[in-house]
């Protein structure tokens, strides 16, 4: 299994607050990465940072070495549409865009030039049954999305970032906002999902962490503490500190 | 935070010292029936073995409410599948210790050498289980490796006893029936002491996350 991402030695600043301190990291492709540690320890600023989300803020800077592929997507160069193209992105709440089903499906393969009705069908229908939906809506295309429930809205969100056919999806606590139903649907997607894609996964709820990613990483107070195999790192993790935060011993 | 959990997991490691020194307490018995031919050591024998029972039961079930409840991972996983894993051979020392008191009332003029090694052997196998549960109390990884090669010196008790008894067997064969009883009673003991080299590899998983078997890392 080779490495689709590879970071090294990168440090992250809000304006003179730095957020993040040399953190050296890879993701192997076509497998679930867990990012875990307390609140504002860095796990989500160190997501957005590799789709270059980050760029939306003020004041950030960053510095070191983020590869993807093997290019260096801190460049000037970098086209960070298809950046963003390739790394996808789904977030805590479900965001489903106040339009039909189809058309939030559509929207990106749309801003990607493609018009061809027979085309965008085919590419709405494989998106929504890859993110394990289609069943649920195909009756209702042209319906607005917000009609959906949280869990369905979630994965029409996870169909949306697949249309634009990605290698890679972030996901930001993709569950957290899910009652434990739609929240196993989603867990079982995933690991679907790593069949064909990548996933680094950013989750405040351990057990998850357990149940679906092939790597942890324990982020705390801005540098990666530890990362590893998941059953190494849930149950004989090497730095005292992984074991105190996942036995709940602070956090 | 945690403090319950915590309290929990005193509460368990409480529970293992006590059914340790059960099983400690009836072997101890099971020797003193043997040697003194004390018949009045029965009954608290067999009630010491639903001790231990019952002390089984309870302690899987915190157990079992402990994995339910804390989803534990780490330590405290490995802690708790140690305790699942090691009240099962202390549960068997309980049954082993009770065959042995069976077996007693029928092995009446035993001759000193089989004696003198069986006694010796007892004390050895006493001795793992005393401090294999000291490791699991210490979580002391070195004692419990102590406890692990311990055995092989038990299994050669064993092995001493065996050829005694053969050569006895020889030498009066009328008494065959007796020497096969003596060697059951020097193969329960051989088996106490297994059961106490499986409780200090616990004792070792559940420190190091290593098992001598294999299994989880």
């Amino acid at each position: 299994m080779s490495d689709i991402i590879t970071v090294r030695d990168m440090c992250l600043w809000y304006g003179n607050h730095q957020a993040l301190s040399n953190i050296h990291i890879q993701i192997p492709e076509k497998s679930i990465t867990a990012l875990i540690g307390p609140s504002g320890c860095g796990k989500s600023t160190f997501l957005k940072s590799l789709n270059r989300m980050n760029d939306l803020v003020p004041d950030v800077r960053i510095t070191g070495d983020i590869r993807y592929k093997g290019i260096d997507i801190l460049g000037a160069s970098v086209d960070v549409n298809e950046l963003r193209r390739e790394i996808g992105m789904v977030f805590q709440k479900p965001n489903p865009f106040p339009m039909s089903i189809y058309d939030n499906v559509a929207y990106g393969p749309r801003t990607h030039g493609i018009r061809n009705r027979a085309k965008l069908d085919q590419i709405v229908e494989q998106s929504l049954r890859d993110a394990a939906i289609w069943d649920e809506v195909k009756d209702r295309l042209q319906k607005n999305a917000l009609g959906l429930s949280g869990g369905q809205q979630q994965r029409l969100c996870i169909a949306r970032a697949l249309a634009v056919k990605p290698a890679v999806l972030l996901m930001d606590e993709p569950t957290s906002a899910l009652d434990p139903i739609a929240t196993s649907k989603i867990e079982d997607l995933c690991t679907q999902l790593k069949d064909t894609y990548t996933i680094v996964m950013v989750t405040h709820n351990m057990q998850q962490a357990v149940r679906i990613s092939d790597w942890t990483a324990f982020f705390l107070l801005g540098e990666l503490i530890e990362c590893g195999d998941t059953e190494t790192m849930f149950s004989t993790p090497k730095d005292q500190r992984t074991e105190d935060y996942i036995t709940g011993r602070f956090g | 935070m945690r403090s319950r959990f915590d309290e929990q997991l005193a509460l368990l490691n409480k529970e293992m010292i006590l059914m340790g020194a059960l099983c400690e307490e009836i072997i101890t018995k099971v020797m003193k029936a043997l040697t003194e031919e004390d018949t009045q050591l029965f009954g608290k024998i067999a009630e010491l073995g639903v001790e231990i029972d019952q002390k089984e039961r309870t302690i899987e079930t915190m157990c079992l409410k402990l994995l339910l409840q804390q989803q534990p991972v780490a330590g405290d996983l490995r802690q708790i599948s140690a305790a699942l894993k090691m009240i099962t051979d202390m549960e068997r020392i309980g049954d082993q210790a009770e065959d042995i008191a069976e077996i007693i009332p029928f092995v009446e003029k035993r001759s000193a050498r089989t004696d003198t090694l069986l006694r010796e052997m007892a004390d050895a196998s006493i001795r793992m289980v005393t401090e294999s549960v000291d490791a699991f109390v210490g979580q002391d990884v070195g004692q419990a490796g102590k406890v692990i090669s311990d055995d092989d010196m038990v299994d050669g008790y064993f092995t001493q006893i065996k050829q005694a008894l053969v050569q006895e067997i020889i030498e009066n064969p009328g008494d065959g029936e007796r020497s096969i009883d003596m060697l059951m009673i020097a193969k329960y003991f051989e088996r106490i002491g297994d059961h106490a080299a499986n409780i200090a590899e616990w004792v070792v998983f559940s420190v190091t996350g290593v098992h001598r078997e294999g299994g989880i890392r």
